[in-house]
C-alpha cells in the first residue's frame, strides 16, 4: 500500500508550546480519509507541515513521497484549502480562478469554469462578498482545478450551516470519484465525515488513537452491555477501547476479530461516532498505544 | 505571480502615478518661468553688484513652494515604507490568504522575490522622477538660497538628486520586513516609521559628514562667515561670531566654524561669541563708518588685527558624489534586509 502521507516522530513548537509532538501517522493513498480529534488535538499544525505551510520542530513528514512546499513541481501535486477557506476579499471570483490559471501548471480551466458556473458562483463577485458555502465552493473549486493527486482540507465545513455543508461535502464526493485523487480531511464532526470518508484517522494529544478503513472499523467495534460484575471476568485477551459503569451495569467498547459468544454480555453495534467518541475518551487513557486495523 | 502581485498592487499605483503626474506637469509648467526670471534677475543685478539682495528676495518669493515640493520628497520614501512596505506581508498575514497562495505551483521564495521586485522598483521609480523633478525646478532657488537651506544643507540634500530612490528602496523593504517580524500591520507601519525616522535622522548627523574627509582651511573675516557683532553695555568690550558659511564657496555644506586670534588659537566655537580689541566709538567700525557695504571696512580692521575663520566643509562640488555614495549605501542596507526577509521568511515565518 502506498502512502500519501508519512510522518516520522514529527513534532512542531510555537514558542514554548508543542502543538504536535511525536507524530508518526502514515496516510494510504486511495481513500478518503477523514481526520478526527479534539481541538488542540493538533489536526490543523499536522495538516499545515504537510501542505508546506509550516516547517517541523523535529521529525520528518513525507507528502507523495517529497518534502511538503520544497519545488513548485511538489506545490503543484499537493492542494491545500486552509481553514476558514481564506480567499482575497478584493477580487473576484473570475480573477481568483485567474490567479490558479497563472501559478498552477497543471490547472485545468474547464473544470473550474464548469464547477463554478454549476455552483452558480457569478464570475464578477467579489470574493468578499459571497456566503460562506460560496466561498468554501469557490475554495475547493481552485483545490480541485489544481488537479492534485492529494488534496489537504482543514475543517472546510466548520463555518458552513448545514445545507451548505451538505452540498460541500457532495461536491468533493462527486469530485473525488471524477477524479481519483486522494483526500485528507480535518473536523472535529464525525457525522460530517461519516458521509464522504472511507477511511478515518483519530488523532488525540499528537497521537493516532486508530486508524483504518471506515467500514473494517465498524465491522470489528463493538458495544457489549452487562451486569457490572460480569467485568470482572471478562477475557484477558479482548482490546478494551473504553469503559464506563453505572451501578448495576457495565458498558464497554472492544475491538476483536472473532465474535463474542459470552451470553453474559449483549452485543450491539457502534456508530462511528459513538467508535470516535470511545477513543477519546480520556478515562482509557492508559490504552494509548496506536491501535491499526489491518486490512 | 506577477500578474497576482499587480492585481493586488494596481489601486495604490495608479493613485500614486495620478499624484506624481499631477506634481511633475505642475513643475514642467512653472519650471522654465522660474528659471527664466532667475536669469533676468541675474543679468539685472550683476551690473550693480546687488546680487546678494536679488537673491534673498528672488528666494524669499518662492519659499512656499521650494518647502513644499521639498517637503513631498522627503515624505514620499516614509510614505512608501507606511503603506506599501508594512502591509505587503501583514495584509496577507492577517487575512490568511498566505495560506492560499503558498499552495499555489510557487514557492514562497519566488512569491517575496515578485513582491519585492515589482513593488520595489516602483517605488524606486516614483522616487527617482519625482526626486529629478524637482531638482529641476528648484535649481535656480537652490542657487539663491540662503546656506541653512543650500543644496548641501541636510533637509535640501535629501530631496534632490537620486538620493530619493535610495530611500524609497530602503524605507519600502523596511516596511516589509518589519512586517514579517511583527505580522500585524498597524504595529509594523509605526515601527517602519519610528526606524525610518530614525535613520533619516541619523544620515546626516552620524555618517554623511564622514562620506569624503572635509576640507579644512582658513578664511578672513568677512560678512559672509560673520555672524554678528555686538558690544556688551555701554562701552564693554566688542563681541564677535562667526557663522556657518565660508566666503568664495557658496552652498557649502560648513560643518564647524572656529574664530581664530592671531596667534592661531581657537578662542570661538561657531555660533559662540569673542571679544576683540576694537573701538566701536571711533574708526571703521564706529557706526558713523557704516557705508553703503555694512560693516566691510570693520571686518578689514579685525582681519588686520590677526583674527581668522578656520572652518571644515564640504563643498558644493562634491554635491553628486555624495548622491551617488549616499544612494549606494541605502542600496546596501536594502540588500541586506531583503537577504534577512528572505531568509526569516524561510526559515521562521511558519
Amino acid at each position: 500500500m502506498t502512502s500519501v502521507l508519512q510522518a516520522q516522530a514529527l513534532g512542531k513548537r510555537y514558542g514554548k508550546r508543542w502543538a504536535l509532538s511525536d507524530c508518526t501517522i502514515d496516510i494510504p493513498a486511495g481513500h478518503v480519509v477523514g481526520l478526527v480529534g479534539p481541538n488542540g488535538a493538533g489536526k490543523t499544525t499536522l495538516l499545515k507541515l504537510a501542505g508546506g505551510q509550516l516547517q517541523p520542530t523535529t521529525g520528518d513528514i513525507t507528502v507523495l513521497g517529497e518534502r511538503p512546499g520544497s519545488t513548485p513541481a511538489q506545490l503543484a501535486r499537493v492542494g491545500f484549502v486552509a481553514q476558514d477557506t481564506p480567499l482575497y476579499a478584493a477580487l473576484t471570483v473570475a480573477e481568483h480562478l485567474r490567479l490558479g490559471a497563472r501559478l498552477n501548471p497543471r490547472w485545468d480551466a474547464a473544470l473550474a469554469r464548469e464547477r463554478s458556473g454549476h455552483l452558480g458562483l457569478d464570475p464578477s463577485h467579489r470574493a468578499g462578498k459571497l456566503s460562506g458555502g460560496q466561498r468554501a465552493q469557490l475554495a475547493l473549486t481552485l483545490g480541485l482545478a489544481k488537479r492534485p493527486e492529494l488534496l489537504i482540507m482543514d475543517e472546510p465545513v466548520a463555518s458552513l450551516d448545514p445545507l451548505a455543508r451538505r452540498e460541500f461535502l457532495q461536491g468533493l464526493t462527486e469530485a473525488t470519484a471524477d477524479h481519483k485523487l486522494s483526500v485528507v480531511l480535518s473536523s472535529h464532526l464525525v457525522s460530517d465525515l461519516e458521509k464522504v470518508c472511507d477511511y478515518l484517522i483519530v488523532l488525540v494529544d499528537s497521537r493516532v488513537r486508530v486508524a483504518g478503513e471506515v467500514d473494517r472499523l465498524l465491522a470489528t467495534h463493538h458495544r457489549l452491555t452487562g451486569a457490572r460484575h460480569a467485568f470482572d471476568r471478562f477475557p484477558s485477551d479482548q482490546r478494551v477501547i473504553s469503559v464506563s459503569h453505572t451501578d448495576r451495569q457495565s458498558t464497554v467498547v472492544i475491538r476483536t476479530d472473532p465474535p463474542i459468544h459470552d451470553p453474559a454480555w449483549t452485543v450491539s453495534r457502534l456508530s462511528l461516532e459513538d467508535l470516535v467518541l470511545a477513543y477519546m475518551d480520556k478515562s482509557t487513557e492508559n490504552r494509548r498505544a496506536p491501535l491499526e486495523v489491518q486490512q | 505571480m506577477i500578474w497576482l502581485t499587480w492585481r493586488q498592487f494596481r489601486g495604490s499605483a495608479v493613485m500614486t502615478a495620478a499624484v506624481l503626474l499631477v506634481l511633475t506637469v505642475v513643475l514642467a509648467l512653472t519650471g522654465p518661468d522660474l528659471a527664466s526670471r532667475y536669469t533676468a534677475g541675474l543679468a539685472g543685478c550683476t551690473p550693480d553688484d546687488t546680487c546678494d539682495q536679488f537673491f534673498d528676495r528672488f528666494f524669499d518669493e518662492h519659499q512656499l513652494p521650494f518647502v513644499a515640493v521639498s517637503f513631498v520628497v522627503l515624505a514620499l520614501p516614509a510614505l512608501v515604507g507606511l503603506f506599501w512596505g508594512a502591509p505587503l506581508i501583514t495584509r496577507e498575514l492577517e487575512a490568511g490568504t498566505h495560506l492560499l497562495v503558498w499552495n499555489q505551483s510557487v514557492t514562497r521564495g519566488r512569491w517575496l522575490a515578485v513582491k519585492l521586485g515589482l513593488i520595489g522598483l516602483a517605488a524606486m521609480t516614483a522616487a527617482c522622477v519625482c526626486g529629478l523633478a524637482v531638482t529641476w525646478w528648484s535649481d535656480p532657488l537652490d542657487k539663491s538660497a540662503v546656506p541653512d537651506l543650500a543644496l548641501m544643507a541636510p533637509l535640501v540634500f535629501g530631496a534632490r538628486g537620486i538620493a530619493p530612490m535610495g530611500y524609497a528602496a530602503f524605507a519600502f523593504v523596511l516596511g516589509v520586513t518589519v512586517g514579517i517580524l511583527v505580522r500585524r500591520t498597524l504595529p509594523a507601519m509605526a515601527i517602519t516609521l519610528v526606524v525610518f525616522a530614525a535613520v533619516q535622522f541619523a544620515m546626516p548627523q552620524l555618517v554623511r559628514p564622514h562620506l569624503m574627509p572635509p576640507v579644512t582651511a582658513t578664511f578672513e573675516l568677512s560678512q559672509v562667515n560673520m555672524g554678528g557683532i555686538r558690544v556688551e553695555g555701554q562701552g564693554g568690550p566688542v563681541r564677535i561670531s562667526t557663522r556657518l558659511a565660508v566666503p568664495g564657496h557658496a552652498g557649502s555644506w560648513v560643518l564647524s566654524s572656529d574664530l581664530l586670534d592671531s596667534s592661531g588659537r581657537r578662542i570661538a566655537g561657531g555660533g559662540e561669541e569673542a571679544p576683540v580689541p576694537v573701538s566701536v566709538t571711533s574708526g571703521p567700525c564706529s557706526p558713523q563708518e557704516a557705508g553703503p557695504h555694512g560693516l566691510d571696512a570693520c571686518w578689514l580692521e579685525i582681519n588686520s588685527l590677526g583674527y581668522r575663520q578656520h572652518a571644515t566643509y564640504q563643498p558644493l562640488e562634491r554635491f553628486w558624489a555624495f548622491q551617488w555614495i549616499e544612494t549606494g549605501i541605502y542600496a546596501l542596507l536594502t540588500l541586506g534586509l531583503t537577504w534577512f526577509s528572505f531568509w526569516w521568511l524561510r526559515r521562521r515565518l511558519s
